[in-house]
């Protein structure tokens, strides 16, 4: 097992007033000259699911269509997630610059950010921000960014449901495919990144390819912005390079006494502490949008569990019928296992119950629901009896 | 309700009637009314050109656009875990004693109304909560109660 130290990078947060400088010089370079590079860094998405940016940015460059658009999803809702609230709030201009290059890629002349209703707060500086980067990049680029609000629903980050929230509609996952690049957002080819994406994206543009890559492992290239909360002496926003292993992060962040952390959010995946040497954190270990959550030995990994559950079941679109129903019957399920009216072996029912809804339902949501119940049911067995 | 009928009309104006619009127009209405009445919901239905039920379906898929009458201040109550191990409990015993309302309820004179809300992005900084658009966090219960009354005395 090979992974890297625990290494602080200050990339994201550096404040940034050569924006329009940079964008007109990336401007300069062809489309394919931007995208190799991208691709050349390595950049994955940095919402969780890690797909390559460049390809996204290729597949809808290569879409016929007479409109496109670029989105940045702002819709942080995954539990233990705030970093995209940091960057919006600290380095906007980034934030608009790497849509902007986006926008030059694939021929949008229209982007959108998608901010979650519970970050409203923010929107006036923000958008006092765009008015600003509108009137730097007006000679440079043919490009206009709308901010459109959430109204309180974690599954509009999920892209597909986005586009319906933002045409108006319940915000209910679709089928895939067609896949964003192809049809999107008014079913036009759409390319929709994370809020630190979009960031990296720029960054890689103005520093080139190499500083990126050199950062993190083969397979997790680059640097991460991470959320710490829970039992630790210094919740906060960090970037760290990306494949180190859990060992270092509960050293430098625990609390001394740590029995697990849950990586990804309530989404993820709980690593108890005798895992903690041999999970790296990164897409050939244990991936993440950003959310560490630290739980000291004080912690009941029930009630970690059933606020998970209780999550997912009022988040639940109801859609479709393994999540909508899965969820309640998981939660009603652990109930009655710790009052006793079910045995113990009930749990390897539910276990199964959990890997039909990773199988059968629509979307990521009652997808990942399996992923925090199984490895803390697993890990945590006894305290889900007792 | 003379008054309903002019705002979904000049936020309509303003927004367009397309069906992309719509959210728009609800999140108007409940940042002016903090609630979206039938009236309301049937007003935005007879605008737009869609019917009632299409209207209704879209507003009561989202926490934040509410179907019921809610308080002047909306307090917003964060459940998730991290906020949950900081102590929430206390926190919303605090208020409901401060208010004499239940979770869920509305105070009489209709200037509070106390309701929990999933993760809301301040895990390292609570207990947190939300009255309307504005975040509060490392909440204690002295610091919550201190809060609600500036609210209550605006």
């Amino acid at each position: 097992m090979t992974y890297n130290k625990l290494k602080r990078i200050d990339l994201i947060f550096q404040e940034d007033s050569e924006c329009p400088k940079v964008l007109e010089k990336t401007f300069g370079k062809s489309n394919d000259k931007i995208i190799n590079d991208i691709l050349e860094s390595g950049l994955k998405g940095r919402g969780g699911a890690g797909f390559p940016t460049g390809l996204k940015w290729k597949f809808a460059s290569e879409e016929s269509a007479d409109e496109r658009f670029v989105i940045c999803n702002a819709d942080e809702g995954e539990p233990g997630t705030f970093k995209d609230r940091e960057i919006l709030f600290r380095v906007p201009n980034k934030v608009f610059s790497g849509m902007a290059v986006c926008a030059k890629v694939i021929g949008a002349k229209k982007g959108y950010i998608y901010l979650r209703g519970e970050y409203r707060f923010l929107l006036p500086q923000l958008q006092k921000a765009l008015d600003v980067f509108h009137r730097e990049i007006k000679d440079l680029l043919d490009f206009e960014i709308f901010i459109q609000m959430g109204s309180g629903a974690y599954i509009c980050g999920e892209e597909s449901a986005l586009f319906e929230s933002m045409e108006g509609k319940r915000g209910e996952p679709r089928n895939k495919p067609p896949y964003p690049t192809v049809a999107g957002f008014k079913d036009k080819p759409t390319v929709i990144n994370n809020v630190e994406t979009l960031v990296y994206a720029y960054m890689i543009c103005k520093h080139g390819p190499m500083g990126f890559r050199e950062l993190g492992t083969s397979d997790s290239r680059g640097s991460k912005v991470f959320s710490l909360s829970g039992d630790t002496p210094i919740p906060g926003i960090y970037e760290l390079e990306l494949g180190m292993s859990l060992n270092h992060f509960v050293e430098e962040f625990g609390d001394g006494d740590t029995k697990a952390v849950q990586v990804g959010g309530a989404a993820g995946f709980c690593v108890p502490r005798k895992m903690f040497n041999d999970t790296i954190i990164g897409f050939e270990g244990v991936p993440t949008g950003g959310s560490m959550k630290v739980f000291n030995s004080s912690r009941s990994m029930y009630n970690v569990l059933h606020n998970y559950l209780e999550f997912f079941e009022e988040e639940s679109c109801g859609q479709c019928t393994p999540c909508r129903v899965g969820c309640q019957q998981l939660i009603k399920g652990i109930e009655a296992v710790k009052k006793g009216e079910q045995k113990a072996s009930y749990l390897d029912q539910l276990m199964k119950l959990s890997e039909t809804m990773k199988m059968a339902s629509k979307c990521g949501l009652g997808q990942s629901v399996a992923n925090s119940f199984s490895s803390i049911v697993e890990n945590f067995r006894e305290e889900m009896i007792y | 309700m003379p008054e309903v009928h002019e705002l979904v009309k000049n936020l309509a104006d303003k927004y367009g009637r397309k069906r992309e619009n719509l959210l728009h127009i609800l999140q108007g209405i409940v940042e002016q009314e903090r609630y979206l009445s039938d009236v309301a919901l049937t007003e935005v239905a007879r605008e737009l050109d869609l019917s009632a039920a299409q209207v209704y379906g879209t507003a009561t898929f989202y926490s934040f656009l509410d179907t019921e009458p809610r308080g002047k201040y909306v307090i917003r109550i964060c459940r998730t875990i991290t906020c949950d191990m900081k102590g929430k409990n206390q926190i919303i015993q605090a208020i409901e004693d401060s208010l004499k309302i239940k979770l869920g309820e509305t105070t009489q004179n209709k200037k509070f109304t106390l309701l929990e809300t999933n993760c809301m992005g301040w895990c390292h900084e609570g207990p947190a909560m939300l009255i309307n658009d504005q975040a509060y966090t490392n909440l204690t219960v002295e610091k919550a109660i201190e809060i609600i009354e500036d609210y209550g005395s605006k």
